[in-house]
């Protein structure tokens, strides 16, 4: 058995001692530095560029202004392609812009020796601009009487949306039982950025009439097909090649600055270029999460049971599409999938271009900003009917037979429930709840909870699709092939477990190529959606069991036995039925590559189109200590509890766990991108922008509930990016059940709860 | 790499005095932790350094024989919070600077740089405030000493003269001797944090613990620059260790300073934090005075 | 503006020829294949280009290489035993799962080399605030800070004087 093993990572020994390569740790040494000239207004357009005194500055190679670029626009997010036109990727941006959407758009670049000369070169391009008002909320962009952001949008809405579920209007429910109760509210989530520690960064040069791109990305197969859209050239006549990355969370699941900088190589003839994107640039020029206010209704039984709810979202989009209005669509299924209304559930969407940063593909895809909105509401309702906030979703929460009426999405497998029971346990919910109530004086306890529910990967509504390759070295040992990514997760240590499992060769024998370079690795969309254990595992399990029926007939002829009677375990060929070892692998391999008789190379590639999907799930309960006249929440005690079907790795599974926990913290605490009244970032940094530092950090536990789910390869589902979903919503349950107060926006700083605070006449 | 047009390393302070004489426009650059992000930001781009990182005799902390503390310009906030002699003397220094920034930032940014920078949130500033610290200055004239309320001249600014090196922090024994001291440090985060604000109480009491004798009272990131409550304090003096003191202080510092509406705080919030940071800092203060609060 | 100065890295004194406006991580990175020196913000505010220099820990992106003639560097290649086999901070970090995408990984083990190398024990909650200048996104610190609890008593047990 390889599943279910705490394996140690196998990229864990280069990663401590640096032998672990990077992107920015393979440039060669005679590139070329790139640098971005970013506009100085948010909204407007580039009326001229004097590039004259920026060329003086010794060192520069080449100046590109908005005005030199192809007139291409092109899609950024990383979405399978649909070769139906109407499901294609809004495509709203060049690599070089003269209609400024952002403050910081991308509007010239600089190709320099050294990255001082670039620098001065940035500094002394003077631009001339036509500027029109910012808009940093979604009001503004809807209010506002300047020129539309995109053209193609003269509202600034992007997409709208609605969805309903039951037969009645959410205002016939609300009138047909007399003593239904009502809860009218405003949750509203704010900007905040993936901060992965590596920022983006890549070079890109020619050879062989081709360019290469070497990047930090999650998604190396779609940035080949962007470029190829984004330069007008052939995709096959780019090559992408991803390295180890320094985490991704779902930025580099977008095609940050690749296009740019393989352009940039084509203007200085092919020769290396390299792009390294500073934090300040990251945190101001890359993509964000999508800032969402939920205005939301709720019709509810004196017993507590939902009877009707109603939402609206608006989500603040920023400059450009990017993964666009697909993240709200996902926030409001979420507020669906979650609870039951006994009659009616209306929701209505909207995508706002603003000129803030451009939200893309943030770990949870709007799940965390619809489960601030659904979790509040769950401890709001609760406390409108006077019930216990967990029994109040024992009452509410979906069951096991859910299915999505509009996704057909199921619990193939469910422990929502059991999660909910083993964290109340872990928590001493009971106790706590009646311990802290009705606390007096400056610092107070408060305990609270919040549960979720996440599908694995994007299948029905997008395409999902994986290839896996195998190949049998002359030694019996195994290179297995993913075009799946590895981004810190444990990606590839897993697939090598499952590879062990499907393939009945021992884990040490199989060798992973970590980098995937598009010339040469199999097909896959990459890491995001928590789909590659899912998705990908299928292409894994597909291909061993294909890979192991060629060795077992190879094995078949220098056995003169039939392959049914032989089984491949522990790296031998054995006899099926007794286990008896028959003959090592080695000697299998060594003689298919060099028999003279029959010279076989054997391997094995298969491509996986996964139909399913299913429901993962769980609950975070956090207990908290608010210290009133200072503002300050200190979490004292938080677990996490997934169903996440089985887990391949329960060590690596714990990681992962820990690390979601942490970005919700920050998410729920501290974590937000600040921007003034011309939409101009005041805190593009990490000393001003509140990641979590270990200080900040309690001790996190991680528990799950594993129930083997039918549709996942080896019985797993989802796990990647749901411990970052519940963490917000319980520590804001946590500060009302201490203070009373009842914060609705992220998120819960020191100066916002003071003002809370004393408004409710604590201090 | 940094755009810095020329670098000077100097071999010792009248070396460096003479390399910024001979050019009016450099700077000097001492830990660098500072003046190296301004240069990569863009703001000091083309600079002239004259570095003084790490000269032995801007490093040393020694107590002269009368009992005054002095404390090199380029000693390191790990060199004070580790240093021996400054623990047991003052040791609400030695936590103030365990608060700048990271372990990584205190091992090579320098008081020095802290006070010379200018800035109201340095978090070495207030307590020095509060221990009436002197600033020593060596320039082409020799050395002059002032008081480090009279250092600072505005926001980012003080009276140092382009050729001049802060060589010294001076703290004298009667500023010191019998003191009890607390710096509490405001940020939204635990760690890595630019102060939301600053406060510092130093605390003499009456020889039977009961009353206060004297009471030094500073913030930081209360007014543009690093400042003390001369009233509170003085009203403060002979009041006994009660409840009525601590509002008196915590009530009559807001008198006295003036925060400023910003995106990182705002005044109101500041209010709140001069308040009850001052109330919580004088608490701790008087306990390490060695005397109780009275409630 | 190139100059030569003499420095020990990873214990070997070598000459370096380097300009006097690198850093030391662009020295290290550059100049002497150390990778394993990363940048994660150039400011001093994530901790991933941490290197000891005379046994301190300092963030070498805000660090000039002109400071460091006659001093000794060390980083995370220079950990390794004679015959490559990892410290055993590198096998703590290993086995407790403390390593994720890694970036941050080879700053926080120059980190624990100071700590370790005081010889001295720390709670959980000094440990905190002595690895609180490295910025980590995804791990929430806590494989890490049992890594770090593990080797920090090890050595204690092994070494130590209370």
């Amino acid at each position: 058995m390889e599943i279910g093993i705490p394996k140690i990572r196998v990229d864990a020994a280069d990663k401590v001692t640096g032998a672990a390569k990077y992107t920015g740790d393979l440039e060669p040494r005679d590139c070329l530095v790139a640098r971005v000239v970013h506009s100085t207004i948010a909204n407007g357009r580039v009326v001229s560029i004097d590039v004259s005194e920026a060329e003086k500055v010794p060192g520069v190679v080449r100046i590109l202004t908005c005005f030199d670029v192809p007139d291409i626009q092109f899609p950024t997010p990383g979405h399978p392609w649909s070769v139906e036109a109407a499901h294609q990727d809004v495509s709203d941006r060049k690599l070089l812009n003269q209609r400024v959407r952002v403050y910081g758009d991308d509007i010239a670049a600089v190709v320099a020796v050294d990255d001082v000369a670039a620098a001065r070169a940035v500094r002394a391009v003077r631009v001339e601009y036509e500027e029109y008002p910012a808009c940093v909320t979604v009001d503004d962009a809807l209010n506002s009487s300047a020129p539309p952001i995109h053209e193609e949008k003269p509202d600034n809405v992007l997409v709208r949306s609605a969805l309903s579920v039951g037969d009645m209007t959410f205002d016939e429910a609300a009138a047909s039982e007399p003593d239904l109760l009502r809860l009218e509210k405003t949750y509203e989530t704010q900007t905040v950025q993936h901060c992965h520690i590596e920022p983006p960064v890549s070079h890109a040069y020619m050879a062989g009439g081709k360019i290469t791109v070497v990047t930090s990305t999650q998604i190396p197969h779609i940035v080949r097909r962007v470029i190829g859209q984004a330069l007008g050239i052939p995709w096959g006549d780019v090559r992408v090649v991803k390295p180890y990355i320094g985490g991704g969370f779902g930025n580099k699941q977008d095609v940050l600055y690749e296009p740019l900088n393989a352009w940039l190589c084509q203007q200085v003839g092919g020769r290396c270029v390299k792009l390294e994107i500073s934090r300040e640039e990251t945190l101001a020029n890359t993509r964000v999460r999508h800032a969402i206010r939920f205005q939301v209704e709720a019709a509810v039984r004196p017993d507590g049971a939902v009877v009707a709810r109603r939402l609206r979202a608006d989500s603040n989009q920023g400059g450009y599409a990017s993964h666009g209005h697909a993240i709200v669509a996902n926030a409001a299924n979420c507020f669906k999938q979650l609870y039951r209304d006994r009659k009616a559930l209306e929701a209505q969407c909207r995508t706002v271009y603003t000129n803030i940063a451009t939200g893309g593909a943030m770990r949870g895809y709007g799940i965390p900003q619809a489960d601030f909105a659904a979790e509040c509401m769950a401890d709001d309702l609760a406390a409108l009917v006077g019930m216990d906030p967990l029994e109040f979703r024992y009452l509410n929460c979906m069951g096991p037979d859910y299915e999505d009426p509009h996704t057909h999405v199921k619990f193939n497998s469910y422990g929502l429930k059991a999660c909910m029971e083993k964290g109340a346990g872990f928590i001493g919910w009971k106790e706590l709840r009646e311990k802290y109530r009705g606390q007096t004086g400056p610092v107070r306890r408060g305990v609270g909870m919040a549960i979720f529910c996440y599908k694995t990967g994007v299948h029905p509504i997008s395409l999902e699709t994986a290839s896996c390759r195998m190949l049998l070295n002359q030694d019996g040992s195994v290179q297995l092939q993913m075009g799946a990514t590895e981004i810190g997760q444990g990606a590839d240590t897993v697939f090598i477990q499952m590879a062990a499992e499907c393939t009945g060769i021992p884990a040490g024998r199989i060798h992973i190529v970590s980098a995937q370079d598009t010339d040469t690795a199999p097909f896959d969309t990459g890491a995001y959606a928590s789909r590659q254990t899912y998705v990908s595992g299928k292409a894994v399990k597909k291909t061993g069991a294909v890979f192991k029926r060629r060795i077992l007939d190879y094995a078949a002829g220098m056995l003169s036995r039939p392959a049914e009677a032989l089984d491949l375990r522990g790296g031998e060929i054995v006899d099926a039925s007794s286990g008896a070892a028959l003959l090592p692998l080695g000697e299998v391999a060594v003689t298919a590559f060099y028999s003279l008789d029959k010279s076989v190379h054997i391997s094995a590639e298969e491509t996986s189109h996964c139909k399913e999907n299913t429901f993962a799930s769980g609950v975070c309960f956090c207990e908290v200590e608010v210290d009133i006249p200072m503002g300050k929440v200190k979490v004292l005690n938080i677990v996490n509890v997934h169903d996440s079907g089985v887990l391949i790795n329960p060590k690596l599974a714990e990681a992962q766990v820990h690390g979601g926990m942490s970005m919700g913290l920050g998410y729920a605490l501290g974590e937000e991108l600040i921007y003034d009244g011309k939409a101009r970032p005041l805190n593009p940094n990490l000393l001003d922008y509140k990641l979590p530092t270990v200080m900040d950090t309690p001790k996190l536990n991680a528990l799950f509930v594993e129930v083997p789910d039918p549709t996942g390869p080896f019985g797993n589902k989802a796990l990647g990016e749901p411990p970052a979903i519940p963490v917000a919503p319980a520590v804001r349950n946590a500060v009302l059940h201490a203070t009373g107060v009842a914060v609705d926006s992220l998120p819960l700083t020191p100066q916002k709860l003071v003002e809370r605070f004393t408004q409710a006449g604590l201090i | 790499m940094y755009d810095i047009e020329r670098f000077y390393r100097a071999k010792d302070v009248p070396d460096a005095v003479r390399a910024l004489e001979a050019d009016p426009d450099a700077m000097l650059i001492s830990g660098g932790t500072d003046v190296l992000i301004q240069t990569r930001e863009g703001k000091l781009a083309g600079c002239s350094l004259v570095s003084i990182n790490q000269l032995p005799e801007l490093t040393g902390i020694r107590i002269e024989e009368d009992g005054t503390i002095v404390i090199g310009g380029a000693a390191t906030f790990s060199d004070i919070t580790n240093n021996k002699a400054l623990q047991s003397r003052i040791p609400i220094l030695c936590w103030a600077v365990d608060q700048v920034g990271s372990p990584q930032i205190r091992n090579v940014g320098t008081i020095g740089g802290n006070v010379s920078n200018g800035v109201t949130s340095a978090d070495s500033a207030s307590s020095l405030f509060a221990l009436n610290a002197v600033v020593e200055l060596t320039g082409p004239d020799g050395v002059r000493r002032l008081p480090i309320a009279d250092y600072y001249a505005g926001p980012g600014k003080t009276v140092r003269q382009h050729s001049e090196i802060l060589t010294a922090i001076r703290i004298a024994r009667a500023d010191y001797e019998n003191y009890g001291g607390h710096y509490i440090k405001y940020g939204k985060r635990e760690a890595m944090e630019i102060a939301t604000l600053g406060c510092a109480v130093c605390v003499k009491l009456t020889e039977d613990k009961r009353r206060v004798d004297d009471l030094r009272v500073a913030f930081g990131v209360a007014a543009p620059i690093p400042m003390r409550c001369h009233e509170t304090e003085s009203k403060a003096k002979g009041m006994a260790l009660d409840a009525d003191l601590l509002d008196a202080v915590s009530q009559g510092v807001l008198a006295e300073v003036k925060p400023r509406d910003s995106w990182r705080a705002s005044r109101a919030f500041r209010l709140q934090l001069v308040s009850e940071l001052s109330r919580r800092a004088l608490s701790r203060a008087i306990t390490f005075a060695g005397g109780e609060i009275h409630a | 503006m190139l100059d030569i100065i003499t420095m020990t890295v990873n214990g070997r004194e070598q000459e370096v020829a380097y300009d006097v406006r690198e850093s030391l991580a662009d020295t290290l990175r550059n100049r002497l294949g150390l990778t394993s020196v990363k940048k994660g913000c150039e400011a001093g505010e994530c901790g991933a280009c941490t290197v000891l220099v005379d046994g301190r820990a300092v963030n070498s992106c805000v660090y000039l290489t002109a400071w460091c003639a006659g001093r000794s560097v060390l980083t995370v290649e220079g950990i390794k035993g004679p015959n490559g086999e990892l410290s055993p901070i590198q096998q703590a970090f290993v086995e407790e799962a403390a390593v994720q995408c890694g970036f941050c990984t080879p700053g926080l083990i120059m980190t624990a080399v100071e700590i370790v190398g005081t010889g001295k024990r720390y709670s959980r909650e000094e440990l905190k605030k002595l690895i609180s200048g490295h910025l980590c996104r995804c791990t929430g610190y806590e494989n890490i800070l049992n890594a770090m609890e593990r080797i920090v008593e090890e050595t204690w047990e092994k070494h130590g004087v209370s």
